[in-house]
């Protein structure tokens, strides 16, 4: 177990949180004029990549609020979180 | 399973030779991408099937040393959907007839498992699959907690735990074999056949000529391909972002670990989808048992210690004797997540690329059967009919195969 660094609340226990896959998926601005492929891509189909990745976490136990992190799927390791919408990151 | 041999004493002996371990060739009809279950059992039935023997199995690491050497050794084909049931039957029914057709033991053994149901809700889901089943040709009968108790005496059928044994499904032709022997079994038998088995070779792109691939890069020189086929389980998404294609696939951690040897006191499979455990004991006495994924993606073939902490929190409240074993080992494989939990299988967007990937948590149990209609696959150049419904493209016409209540194992 690790500790993830709640952009709120500080350094907690992995388990405090709930993971959320991919940040900065955004709904679609124009929905009415999506193929069925853009479709799919928008719900089903998502990076997975082997290195850093751009995540939402939430501190479900905590603060309950969600957050951005960087992590490195490889490792595991967290590089940064950050709130949402925050420029300023911390590890 | 009545056990009268000590355990361990009926294991075969080590062969003294396995496999050749050639150099790459300048160019082969098929490259299978992929030295695990599927790569190999892919290279069989090439061989058996359609008399394909220029075959490369490319493998980074070496021979089965992936999930193949990290799973749980299931087998069973108790699925709900029709899709499902038609090509994990088939690999059932491959599966009865395996050490015979490669003259190798695999130490099959249909010890049966049991699907428990803890909740109103999980009992009539699980009637539901076994009335499923029995309509697919699928041996299920669904048994109530006495009748559990007596196929498998060391569970807590108590009804004031926290979740108590409402029933279960059992499927008696389910079983376990010896991964490790299934995957030397198949790695024998090709080799004899002349497929090179390629050991430390890991694909690091691809040469590609219009929609075609011509070749593949690895750190042991180019090899020429005619067909290209993509058995890398939770590595796929890599081989994928080196072609530029994308496939809904997120790579989880999914974790496992074996006690010490034990005298035999489980004499089946079981397995609860609420609790996330599932428990057989090996050959060899090991208790052996898996939990569901950790909810992150990962490659790191790890996990997270609290998935164990309450995956044992589980197994002890159904088996109180398992309290004071100790654990040996645990580990976890990479494995390759859909979001209809059911496997990727066909077509991609270059013509000569087959991909067989997404088999998330199950991949074992599908091993002949998903190395025979791949075989069929890039042979003809078509999807075998078991696995056309569980190609690319459902993600976009919608006809997709949700099989997350049959997956038994939380994804």
């Amino acid at each position: 177990m690790q500790l993830i660094h709640c952009p709120w609340c500080g350094p907690r226990e992995e388990v405090e949180f709930h993971y959320g896959g991919q940040a900065d998926i955004a709904y679609p601005e124009r929905p009415a004029e999506l193929s069925d492929q853009e479709w799919a891509e928008y719900v089903f189909y998502r990076d997975n990549p082997k290195g850093t990745f751009a995540e939402r976490w939430s501190h479900s136990a905590g603060c309950r609020r969600w957050f951005n992190a960087v992590r490195d799927t490889h490792t595991y390791r967290f590089l940064s979180t950050a709130k949402p919408r925050q420029k300023e990151v911390r590890v | 399973m009545t056990q009268t041999n000590p355990p361990g004493a009926d294991l075969p002996e080590h062969p003294d030779f396995l496999w050749r371990n050639p150099e790459p060739k300048k160019n082969y009809d098929v490259v299978i991408v992929g030295g695990g279950g599927h790569g190999l059992a892919t290279a069989h039935y090439l061989v058996r099937n359609h008399g394909i023997t220029n075959v490369a199995v490319l493998e980074k690491g070496w021979l089965a040393g992936g999930n193949m050497a990290r799973n749980t050794t299931l087998i069973r084909s108790n699925y709900l959907w029709d899709e499902s049931a038609a090509i994990y039957e088939h690999s059932l029914k491959l599966w009865e007839g395996l050490e015979d057709d490669l003259g190798y033991p695999i130490l099959f053994s249909q010890r049966g498992v049991l699907n428990l149901a803890h909740t109103e809700q999980d009992v009539r889901d699980s009637v539901r699959r076994v009335e499923a089943n029995k309509l697919n040709g699928i041996d299920a009968e669904w048994l109530g907690p006495d009748e559990v108790k007596r196929i498998c005496p060391i569970i807590n059928t108590a009804e004031d735990i926290r979740y108590p044994v409402q029933g279960a499904t059992y499927q008696p032709r389910a079983g376990i074999a010896k991964h490790d022997y299934v995957a030397w079994g198949f790695g024998r038998r090709v080799d004899e056949a002349g497929v090179d088995l390629i050991q430390d070779c890991e694909v690091t792109g691809f040469t590609v000529d219009g929609d075609r691939v011509t070749g593949v890069r690895t750190t042991r020189g180019d090899i020429g391909c005619g067909t290209v086929a993509l058995c890398a389980a939770g590595h796929t998404s890599v081989l994928l972002d080196q072609l530029g294609v994308r496939a809904p696939l997120q790579s989880h951690p999914l974790q496992a670990l074996v006690s010490e040897l034990l005298e035999p006191v489980h004499p089946t499979i079981v397995m609860s989808n609420a609790v996330h455990v599932y428990v057989s004991q090996a050959h060899k006495g090991e208790l052996v048992m898996g939990a569901g994924v950790d909810s992150y993606n990962g490659y790191g073939q790890r996990g997270a210690f609290h998935i164990i902490e309450r995956q044992m929190a589980a197994a002890v409240e159904l088996f109180p004797v398992f309290a004071r074993a100790h654990l040996l080992r645990s580990w976890a494989g990479i494995v390759d997540v859909t979001p209809d939990a059911s496997p990727i299988v066909g077509h991609t967007p270059y013509e000569n690329v087959f991909v067989n990937a997404g088999w998330g948590t199950g991949g074992f149990k599908a091993t002949p059967g998903i190395g025979w209609c791949f075989a069929h696959t890039l042979a003809h150049g078509e999807p075998h009919p078991y696995v056309a419904p569980f190609g690319l493209d459902r993600f976009t016409t919608g006809a997709l195969v949700d099989e997350h209540g049959a997956a038994a194992v939380a994804h």
